[in-house]
């Protein structure tokens, strides 16, 4: 594999090893959501890696340091041979996460997983009450039994995580949100504002809140953190377009996770497919230990040798690695670019105005998912 | 609703759902393994959750344990403990 950008990877030393690993083991999903981060151009079943590989794959994580693997995206209760994935992660020694819809979790299958040693449950919300979930979601009945398993998902003794996904259709709501993750006895809600990749890139006009809704949301969420402490841990992203520093996307590229796509190609993010001139290698070129030292794609944008202005003279550089690439490739039309998130990035004002447009593009209707 | 109650010498504490004590080889560490995300351990944090979510009793008598082990004042080391238990159960590591 060949990486068609100069190199700019100039730290010889090995980089420390990766924490966890996205697996992301479908792009199949019952749910419609028009905020979904997948790629647009979804990848069918018959592409999907094997059960046999998935498993080397999860032999590889462990070799390569990874302590958790988040068994992901798409549904990946879709995947008749999940429990014999997290079977094999726990005797790779891995600590499972399983990210889901919930819809297509039974009883049975949620029993056969924690025997099988699943830790974590995180599950997806889409709005406070049914009517409103069962449309942003796309389909009908699926609020009811995310309720159903989520309280299995308690009862059973495995840690439960609410995803609550704001955007302009249900932000008012935050408060019913919390107390539904409270109602539920989740230990952890992660109020995760939109973030625009994907199918949501694509729906950025219906789907931006607007600036009142926003602060009015902020203010109710951090009213709320005194009471919260001790009862439900709140991990809470600010939306990007409303931001004045950028996030730390995936603690730093290259620094913390590895992303598995479902046809085996091995990417530092799940957007990362959308940077023209990476190359991206797959678990049938070379190992994930390999891939992760000296990969192209990896290399490319570690560390801070990358960076442009002004990120590259910037306190904070290794505290937000730059922002997103992908986000700069969206926003700025360049993944080197600093991220335009950021106040100090000459396109951020350009970032205001596309905010400030798509927030008062009511009445925009979304394209479902896959429709 | 208010606040949890702040866990006190009387409380009995375990780790919380989905929590794992592990000790890394590769990293030489010792870590809570948590939901998405993981904690690594320094000697005193490792010494204070064994002794506390490892027994049958309270949160003091895992303190007269440990003032007796370090030989230290035991109100240096019930303070210490109970901060970092109280900080422990708001990231969601331990419950009460």
């Amino acid at each position: 594999m060949t990486c068609a950008l100069p190199s700019l990877a100039t730290a010889a030393a090995e980089p420390a090893p990766p924490f966890a690993v996205l697996a992301e083991l479908t792009h199949r999903c019952p749910l419609r959501c028009a905020y979904c981060s997948n790629p647009v151009t979804l990848e069918p079943a018959s592409a999907e890696l094997d059960t046999a590989t998935w498993k080397r794959v999860l032999d590889e994580a462990a070799d390569a340091g990874a302590l958790q693997v988040h068994f992901s995206g798409g549904e990946p209760c879709v995947r008749k041979d999940l429990e014999e994935l997290v079977a094999h992660a726990t005797e790779a020694g891995l600590y499972s996460n399983l990210i889901t819809s919930a819809v297509l979790l039974d009883a049975d299958r949620l029993a056969r997983l924690k025997a099988a040693g699943l830790q974590h449950v995180q599950i997806s919300v889409q709005d406070s009450e049914a009517e409103g979930a069962d449309w942003i979601g796309g389909y009908r009945g699926g609020h009811a039994r995310k309720l159903e398993t989520a309280r299995r998902v308690v009862d059973s003794g495995l840690a439960l995580t609410i995803n609550a996904v704001l955007h302009r259709h249900n932000i008012e709501r935050v408060n019913a949100f919390i107390d539904r993750a409270l109602e539920l006895r989740a230990g952890r809600i992660e109020i995760a504002n939109v973030q625009y990749y994907g199918w949501a890139l694509e729906n950025r006009a219906a789907l931006m809140p607007s600036r009142e809704q926003l602060l009015t949301m902020d203010a109710a969420v951090r009213a709320r953190l005194p009471e919260l402490a001790g009862r439900l841990v709140v991990d809470y992203v600010v939306p990007d377009y409303y931001a004045r520093r950028p996030k730390s996307c995936m603690g730093g590229w290259g620094r913390r996770f590895m992303n598995v796509t479902p046809r085996g190609r091995v990417l530092p993010c799940h957007a990362a497919e959308t940077i023209p001139g990476l190359s991206f290698e797959t678990v049938f070129d070379r190992s994930l230990s390999d891939i992760w030292r000296d990969g192209p794609a990896f290399a490319h944008y570690r560390g801070t040798a990358w960076m442009p202005q002004p990120c590259q003279s910037c306190d904070d550089r290794e505290e937000d690695w730059g922002g997103c690439r992908c986000q700069a490739l969206a926003l700025a039309g360049d993944a080197g670019a600093a991220d335009p998130v950021c106040e100090l990035s000459p396109s951020h004002a350009a970032v205001a105005l596309l905010r400030d447009r798509d927030a008062a593009a009511l009445g925009t209707p979304w394209r479902y998912r896959g429709g | 609703m208010s606040a949890a109650a702040l866990i006190d010498e009387a409380a009995r504490v375990r780790l919380a759902a989905g929590v794992m004590l592990r000790h890394d080889r590769r990293r030489g560490q010792w870590m809570l393994m948590a939901p998405e995300r993981l904690l690594v351990l320094d000697d005193m944090a490792l010494a204070v959750l064994r002794a506390c979510t490892g027994a049958e009793d309270e949160v003091g008598g895992a303190i007269d344990r440990l003032a007796a082990e370090y030989d230290a004042p035991r109100g240096e080391i019930a303070a210490d403990v109970l901060d970092l238990l109280n900080d422990l159960r708001n990231k969601g590591y331990v419950a009460a």
